[in-house]
């Protein structure tokens, strides 16, 4: 875990890293509470307006999600979240959205560090490359929704070329294959971004290491996966949950495409919140929310886990 | 003698099957990076496409993006009658290049200019706050590392990690309470307060040789004079680079203005453009690319500052 963040690029003489004994060292020299107690007061702005608009109103969500409605505030304990979670919309939403993140997550994760890997070879024109599939991610989603629709349109260019040759037309934003569609759309998204990651942590491989594993005789599907990917494995964990919450975000390209009330495999989270938020029913909305960070802090907690499991011997590394 | 010769003979042998290999192996690694390219490049411009299409369609006259796409969007289009074509053209050069488009954009329906206005009027001041928050908020978090603080980092990193399904809700409640629901505030302060530029800040500043702000504080400078003569002047390029990815981000917004924003007339262009499909498509294009202007103009000018922050994320401990 620690290891992308000491290797990282303009550290490499260790120079920002201060073990805990230089600090005790450098704590009683210079009169340390004095520099606590005015460091303080640089954090306060963003300590006070996250408290205001994130953690407290939070904590009061937490209180909606367990009361009967905002007036007399009865205790009803798990009725809320029992109700939303028997609620059709909310498992419409729910199961589309897990089914799209457990698709999506893996395949861009996979793809962006085989991308990083086939950049990392001699080949020309790299940054070009790099550029290219980056700007994806620069350009506003609502400015190439249209191009997708006159992709994927009933009568566009896809069907096109389906009947062409002599498949069946297939109303893409009206199937079951809705979802392809978006998975498509979030890999275009996003591989750029995670590529890069990927290609910093590649470039941060200590290359003694190989060296040593090629001359011990090493084939190179071991070298890949003995040290190649436990030296990714805190790249993989962020590059995962960042993903993750990338895939979350999806609603954006769905909205644009096909507004309110899109196809039911198309019906996502967001969409049900956006509709509870109309009709202004805050039990049902806090419950969900609450519902839905224990879900995200549980996965970010396993992913965790999972990666201190595998990188465990690289943590003094 | 016998066995002198032997090995004399043996040896040429031996090498040319060296060399041999060798050159097979090099002609086999060369073949293997030609495909490599020749993939991502076919990749890369598969990728490109959609953007190029945006761009050159923004050229197209009125009647000719009707003819190419009438189709499709002549069902979604209420008075639809001057489409008439049966099929889908996708083309990328334009029969003749006109600019009637922007024209019409740009000085004949004010609406998109609005919405236009909206965006950067939505999106500078977050920017330019959440960055000066930022900036004091991760100095606070670098320069004195102690448990509470640990904690309190610990739950801005929770709180980035959140999706707006969750984040939302919170917001909605404070703006209700704040009454400033419907107005640009709502969308303003939680963006400016958002903890996603404190941490990358946080994790750059971290990055600084402590020794240097104990140097300028034997030379008898305040905390305040460290944060801007040491601080700020080293943290310049990831300050660009957070910048960037801040204005990306709410460059996109969709989420926020249609839960907090119940105006349309307050929505970014972000939301109006996929309401503008069903009228005008011969505009659409053209808006769709002024839309992306300001986003490539700032990827261009800071590409390498955007790289560079985004490898610096790589991690979320630490």
């Amino acid at each position: 875990m620690r290891i992308s963040i000491k290797r990282g690029s303009r550290d490499t003489k260790g120079l920002g890293l201060h073990s805990h004994r230089d600090r005790r060292k450098n704590r009683n020299r210079i009169g340390e509470q004095t520099i606590k107690r005015k460091s303080a007061l640089f954090l306060a702005p963003s300590f006070i307006g996250v408290a205001l608009f994130f953690v407290l109103p939070f904590i009061v969500v937490g209180f909606y999600a367990v009361v009967n409605n905002p007036i007399q505030h009865e205790f009803v304990f798990l009725d809320n979240f029992i109700s939303v979670w028997n609620n059709s919309a909310f498992r419409l939403a729910a199961g589309n959205t897990f089914k799209f993140s457990v698709v999506s997550v893996p395949l861009v994760v996979v793809l962006s560090m085989m991308m990083a890997f086939a950049l990392e070879q001699a080949i020309p024109w790299k940054s070009r490359f790099r550029s290219l599939l980056l700007s994806p991610m620069m350009v506003p989603i609502a400015s190439v929704v249209l191009i997708w629709q006159v992709l994927f349109h009933y009568n566009g260019v896809v069907n096109e070329v389906f009947t062409y040759l002599g498949n069946d037309k297939i109303d893409w934003f009206k199937s079951d294959y809705a979802q392809v569609i978006l998975v498509i759309l979030f890999v275009w998204k996003n591989l750029g971004y995670n590529m890069i990651l990927f290609m910093a942590a590649i470039s941060n491989i200590p290359k003694e290491i190989i060296e040593v594993a090629q001359l011990e005789s090493a084939k190179g599907w071991q070298i890949f996966f003995s040290i190649k990917l436990r030296y990714l494995s805190s790249t993989i964990l962020f590059v995962t949950i960042l993903s993750l919450i990338n895939s979350f975000k999806v609603f954006r390209e769905v909205y644009l495409l096909t507004g309110d009330y899109p196809y039911d495999s198309l019906y996502l989270l967001q969409h049900f919140m956006n509709n509870t938020f109309r009709s202004l029913d805050y039990q049902k909305l806090s419950a969900a929310a609450i519902i839905m960070s224990l879900f995200m802090v549980v996965i970010i907690g396993i992913l965790f886990l999972t990666e201190n499991y595998f990188g465990r011997d690289m943590e003094d590394a | 003698m016998h066995k002198k010769k032997k090995l004399k003979l043996s040896l040429p042998k031996e090498k040319l099957q060296r060399t041999g290999s060798r050159i097979r192996k090099r002609i086999n690694r060369k073949l293997w990076l030609g495909f490599l390219t020749a993939f991502l490049v076919v990749f890369t411009i598969i990728f490109v496409i959609p953007i190029v299409f945006t761009i050159c369609n923004s050229f197209m006259g009125k009647a000719e993006i009707a003819s190419n796409y009438g189709m499709i969007f002549a069902t979604t289009d209420k008075g639809g009658k001057q489409f008439i074509s049966e099929v889908v053209n996708l083309k990328f050069i334009p029969d003749k290049v006109s600019f009637s488009q922007y024209i019409t954009v740009l000085f004949k329906s004010p609406d998109y200019l609005l919405k236009f206005w909206n965006s950067i009027i939505l999106v500078v001041p977050i920017v330019v706050f959440q960055l000066a928050v930022a900036c004091l908020a991760a100095f606070g978090f670098t320069r004195y590392r102690g448990r509470a603080r640990e904690l309190v980092f610990f739950i801005y990193v929770i709180l980035m990690l959140m999706p707006y399904q969750v984040t939302l809700v919170p917001n909605f409640m404070v703006s209700k309470w704040m009454n400033i629901l419907d107005t640009r505030w709502a969308i303003w302060l939680p963006g400016i307060f958002s903890p996603y530029a404190v941490f990358l800040l946080t994790k750059f500043m971290r990055r600084i040789p402590r020794s240097l702000f104990e140097a300028a504080k034997i030379d008898g400078a305040g905390e305040w004079q460290i944060f801007r003569k040491v601080c700020i002047p080293l943290c310049k390029g990831a300050l660009s680079s957070v910048a960037i990815l801040v204005f990306i981000d709410y460059w996109n917004m969709v989420e926020q203005p249609l839960i907090l924003l119940s105006d349309e007339q307050m929505h970014p262009l972000s939301v109006f453009l996929s309401k503008i499909n069903s009228g005008e498509i011969g505009l659409a294009f053209a808006v769709a690319t002024i839309y992306m202007v300001p986003a490539l103009l700032v990827f261009l000018y800071g590409e390498e500052y955007l790289v560079e922050g985004i490898a610096y994320q790589g991690g979320i401990k630490g």
